[in-house]
């Protein structure tokens, strides 16, 4: 599995998620710029981080969704390639049109770091299978724009396809988002867009390994105990 | 050009608005929806080539059309 990290001015959760897919796969990721529009056909996960992107400009994720590599990214989507989005990763994928929904200023208006509780709503997927369903993982999250919104209709449709994949647990929804709703998939199954950071939690250093799992799972390989 | 959230969209900043304008005093303010306004110079006079341009940009960019709505006005 060959994984790649994009890059563009004002994210700068890129090095951490470098970090993370290297230690786990076991190999770098390659990276990509904001004007590149040459995927190698071998790579099988993107991966958009979190940050900042033109900062945070019109609305989150809005510029970044508009720029040559994300036709690249959407062209390899519908291919199959797995697409994973965190945090301002999310909010580009939805300003891109490649999930259903908007993210919008936290409820409370306050930019939120912590650390919360994730439930697996959807354990069978591409990027989750190393969880079991129901599982409550601890996971930190770093936003301001991280209430997830969508019209009563889409919202009944995703919740019945199962993809709804992570919903805050335990009362710790740290932004108003419409039924807890912290990571939501696309109908076909390769697009993972959620505001908390698996990548800052995989490892004992971290105080925890919760997050591996999602890489595990998305670069095919076993979780290990670390 | 301008932006605001659609009804029944939450709008946290709106309602903290509405809350200082009653502790200011102002009675009788109903909802308020806080949104963006776009000032744009435009070239050639052919308003209906420029409505389109405008509407175009608004559903392409600077609207999110999920949770915005938006209105021009050409002067």
């Amino acid at each position: 599995m060959k994984s790649a990290v994009v890059q563009l001015p004002g994210l700068n959760r890129d090095r951490d998620m470098i970090a993370a897919l290297t230690k786990i796969s076991g190999k770098a990721p390659i990276t990509i710029w904001q004007t590149e529009t040459d995927i190698p056909d071998d790579v099988d996960l993107i991966v958009i981080p979190g940050g900042f992107s033109y900062g945070d400009y019109l609305r989150c994720g809005a510029i970044a969704a508009r720029m040559p590599v994300m036709q690249a990214i959407r062209d390899k989507a519908d291919k199959g390639v797995k697409v994973l989005g965190v945090c301002n990763g999310f909010q580009i994928l939805v300003e891109a049109g490649m999930l259903p929904g908007a993210l919008m200023r936290n409820s409370s208006l306050k930019f939120v770091c912590k650390e919360v509780k994730l439930e697996v709503v959807n354990a069978d997927t591409d990027f989750t299978r190393a969880y079991e369903k129901g599982q409550v993982l601890r996971c930190p999250v770093a936003h301001h724009d991280g209430n997830y919104f969508v019209d009563a209709e889409t919202l009944s449709g995703m919740e019945d396809r199962g993809e709804i994949v992570f919903r805050y647990a335990e009362g710790t929804n740290p932004n108003g988002s419409l039924n807890d709703i912290a990571g939501v998939i696309n109908t076909r199954g390769n697009v993972l867009g959620m505001m908390p950071h698996p990548e800052n939690l995989i490892e004992a250093a971290h105080g925890g390994n919760d997050g591996r799992g999602i890489f595990a799972s998305a670069l095919d390989v076993i979780a290990a105990t670390a | 050009m301008t932006v605001t959230l659609k009804n029944g969209v939450l709008d946290p900043q709106g309602k903290a608005i509405e809350g200082a304008l009653g502790s200011l005093g102002f009675s009788g303010v109903g909802h308020v929806r806080q949104g963006k306004v776009f000032d744009l110079e435009l070239e050639g006079s052919d308003k209906v080539k420029t409505e389109a341009d405008l509407k175009a940009m608004c559903e392409k960019l600077l609207a999110n059309t999920v949770i915005e709505n938006y209105t021009i006005a050409l002067d």
